[in-house]
């Protein structure tokens, strides 16, 4: 089971009462879709990802870009059981989406980046350490149902 | 995946900007990677103090920032530009190239950080780039 520190637990707290969904979940999407574009190829249904002036004025990116941030939710809500909250999402995305994996690091780093341009200064290198080690357990439990 | 024309433009232009801030980013960009990715400390056992902003991390961070000032001018051809760096990393400091990576993310993010507006997806994607292809110069001598 994943231990985490009071300290740990504040800092996750505080960067989640810090950023709106609406707003860093459609940038971070777009980062992704723009600096690693082989992503793209889950999204040939929304439309218009030409350049990236289509990709950020694209409605359906921006939607989706909420969504996938909301999927954070569970994690945040119970840091102590994200391995199993995340056992049914991890298996839409290996047996319906058929996401490669890598991709869940890739949108990790992208949602870091975001945060980072937001809280600048104050998302400091033990604050990053917390987010980093936050996001790679729940890529972690995401990645566990493939096979 | 190599280095566009304009590509190139974005990088120099906004390394024109960074590059007053050199040592501050490089400083920083050191100091996160070691407390974010503990593993990176063993290659620093001969330092007395590891913690962020620290003076040998202060000092380093500045040697690191000079390598990435002349990938810069070097950017028409990082393979031949970088040589002696990467004959360095290669037979002296043999830093595991996967560690690369991880700097790279770090600057990524303090960059981030310092430069909140014009670190725009499209600089982000040349920098991304820019730094990958200087990871693969630096690893040109290992094997």
């Amino acid at each position: 089971m994943v231990e985490w520190t009071e300290e740990e637990r504040s800092f996750i707290q505080e960067i989640f009462s810090k950023i709106k969904y609406e707003d860093v979940g459609p940038k971070s999407l777009c980062r992704a879709l723009i600096v690693y574009p082989w992503t793209q190829r889950y999204f040939a249904h929304f439309g218009n990802l030409y350049n990236e002036d289509a990709i950020m004025g694209n409605p359906e990116v921006a939607r989706h870009g909420a969504v996938v941030l909301h999927g954070l939710d569970a994690a945040v809500k119970n840091m102590d059981n994200i391995k199993s909250n995340y056992a049914e999402l991890g298996e839409l995305h290996s047996e319906k989406l058929h996401v490669d994996p890598d991709n869940f690091k890739l949108m990790a780093d992208c949602i870091t980046v975001v945060i980072a341009t937001q809280m600048r200064a104050s998302f400091t290198p033990a604050m990053q350490a917390a987010w980093y080690k936050f996001l790679s357990v729940v890529v972690s439990a995401l990645s566990r149902q493939y096979h | 995946m190599s280095l566009t024309a304009k590509n190139k433009d974005t990088i120099k232009s906004f390394w024109a900007k960074a590059a007053p801030k050199a040592e501050e980013i490089g400083t920083d960009a050191l100091s996160r990677m070691l407390v974010v990715y503990p593993q990176t400390k063993t290659y620093f056992s001969h330092w007395k103090d590891l913690s962020p902003g620290s003076a040998p991390v202060r000092k380093h961070g500045k040697t690191v920032m000079s390598g990435v000032a002349e990938a810069v001018s070097k950017i028409d051809d990082l393979t031949n530009g970088l040589l002696t760096l990467s004959e360095l990393h290669a037979f002296q400091l043999r830093v595991d190239p996967a560690n690369f990576k991880i700097l790279s993310h770090n600057l990524l993010v303090v960059l981030a950080i310092q430069f909140p507006d014009d670190f725009t997806p499209e600089v982000h994607v040349a920098m991304d780039k820019f730094l990958s292809a200087v990871a693969l110069a630096l690893s040109e001598k290992y094997r």
